[in-house]
């Protein structure tokens, strides 16, 4: 069976500070994959760069058939703008030329109310504006979702709601999903396959063989360098 | 009214329709005092124009155009973070405009007026209104997902860098469109107030965009009118009429 996502020997680096050194995995549909490490590990470099959004070394190739969707970390996105989430989905629907109905079965799917479409999206709840996100991944029916730290600054409830909808929507539409988390309680509860990431593979595969004691020790015990931005190198050389 | 007036009313009104949809992307982009650099960036352009008694756009445009490179080879070529690059050429173009504006025009150059206008002026004007209105409301929504976030629309399938490059042709022009009736030092305020005032009232995109659209034009249609019936300078009052109406608004307690 040919891999639905396959990565060989994927480098990426800025400047001359290489950040991800020579990654190799595969990955088949509908399964799930979870990239976890520390912070600075590389693993939202890794997820970016299997986007198509950072220049790399080495290859990685979706299966012709992928549609992909992407969720980001909430902190990445811009609140304040005067927009309310029916105009946030309606930017992707017209640029992606969907339909309005679409919209309206991608909020339900979420489990979002309808009368959410008209709130701002600087008032959604921290577990609303999640499930917004991910509303707005699955619209235009991706088959790969790819997800930066889905739990991050949610309360144990709403990160429940999200591991439930996640799973439901593998289930249900045989999704396959990459998710990265430096928080190792997503493995659990989401993940077939593990790829732990301190810029290099430290482990790959089924979380039980995968994930040891040792391993474990491994990636979060031993120093690793802290990662600094080409951009925040040039102004303290400067400073 | 002769209708060399009626047309230069019409001009303002056109450009304040632009600059009203411009300001609000120019707000949810943060880049609202960009106005102002661009605009003291064209007075040198807008005064030698006036002193060689040629159309004053066009000293306007090669004058921007001659900033924006200025700015991008001292980037390459210094250090020097780029909001003091712009900070130099802005102090630099201000007092070089002051210098070869013809002492009679400098307050035009400076705070605009409400000159007749010819029909080919007028024309061009309104053509020009319309491509950015035109611009603006074709790519609203690429516009607002690269601001929420960029590597969304990029996986969206927007271009956000020739998006970006598009805008601030975009923004060159509304700055073009109102420099004649406003000045360099007044027309970054038709950006920056109307978007404001109307940032107050309302959470939607269509909204604001409309509700800005109104301010600006009333500002203009308004301010002309208060401006002819008391003798005041034109650009001056339809800006502190829009800058009257923003106070007001803080008042109005959002929902």
């Amino acid at each position: 069976m040919n891999a639905f996502l396959s990565v060989q020997d994927l480098s990426v680096s800025f400047g001359k500070l290489r950040v991800i050194n020579n990654v190799s995995f595969e990955l088949n549909r509908g399964e799930s994959l979870a990239i976890i490490g520390p912070n600075g590990s590389g693993k939202t470099v890794l997820l970016k760069t299997l986007l198509g959004l950072t220049e790399h070394a080495g290859s990685f190739f979706w299966s012709p058939d992928a549609r992909l969707g992407y969720v980001p970390q909430k902190i990445d996105a811009d609140r304040h703008l005067p927009i309310n989430l029916q105009n946030l989905l309606e930017a992707k629907a017209s640029i992606q030329h969907l339909k309005r109905a679409d919209i309206l079965s991608t909020v339900k799917t979420v489990g979002l109310p309808q009368e959410t479409l008209r709130t701002p999206i600087g008032h959604l709840s921290g577990g609303q504006f999640q499930k917004a996100l991910i509303a707005f991944a699955l619209l235009g029916n991706p088959n790969v979702i790819l997800f930066d730290e889905p739990t991050a600054s949610l309360d144990e409830l709403s990160e429940e709601h999200i591991y439930e909808l996640l799973n439901e929507l593998r289930r249900e539409r045989g999704l396959t999903v990459i998710l990265v988390s430096h928080d190792l309680s997503i493995v659990p509860e989401m993940a077939d396959k593990i790829l732990c990431l301190n810029k290099s593979t430290v482990c790959f595969g089924p979380p039980e063989e995968a994930l040891t004691e040792e391993v474990f020790a491994k990636l979060y015990s031993e120093p690793h360098k802290v990662f600094h931005h080409p951009s925040e190198h040039h102004h303290r050389h400067h400073a | 009214m002769s209708p060399q007036e009626m047309y230069a009313l019409a001009l303002a009104l056109s450009a304040a329709f632009a600059a009203g949809l411009m300001g609000c992307f120019a707000l949810m982009k943060k880049m609202t005092l960009a106005g102002d650099v661009m605009s003291h960036i064209a007075l040198p352009g807008l005064g030698l124009a006036l002193l060689w008694n040629i159309q004053p756009v066009i000293g306007a445009i090669v004058s921007l155009g001659i900033g924006a490179v200025l700015i991008w080879k001292i980037e390459q070529k210094t250090d020097l973070p780029t909001e003091t690059t712009i900070g130099v050429m802005f102090s630099a173009a201000l007092a070089i405009g002051a210098l070869v504006t013809p002492s009679e025009d400098i307050i035009t150059a400076l705070f605009g007026g409400a000159n007749p206008v010819s029909l080919q002026t007028l024309l061009l004007y309104v053509a020009l209104s319309a491509l950015v209105v035109i611009f603006l409301w074709v790519e609203r929504n690429r516009l607002v997902l690269s601001l929420f976030n960029a590597d969304l629309a990029i996986v969206t399938g927007v271009n956000v860098s020739r998006l970006n490059l598009m805008y601030l042709i975009a923004f060159a022009s509304t700055l073009i469109l109102g420099l004649r009736f406003l000045g360099a030092l007044l027309v970054g305020a038709l950006i920056i107030v109307p978007a404001a005032v109307s940032r107050q009232f309302t959470h939607t995109l269509p909204n604001f965009l409309a509700g800005s659209a109104l301010v600006s034009l009333l500002s203009v249609s308004i301010g002309y009118a208060l401006a002819s019936a008391f003798g005041l300078q034109t650009g001056p009052t339809v800006i502190a009429l829009a800058a009257s109406v923003f106070f007001l608004s803080l008042f109005k307690k959002k929902k």
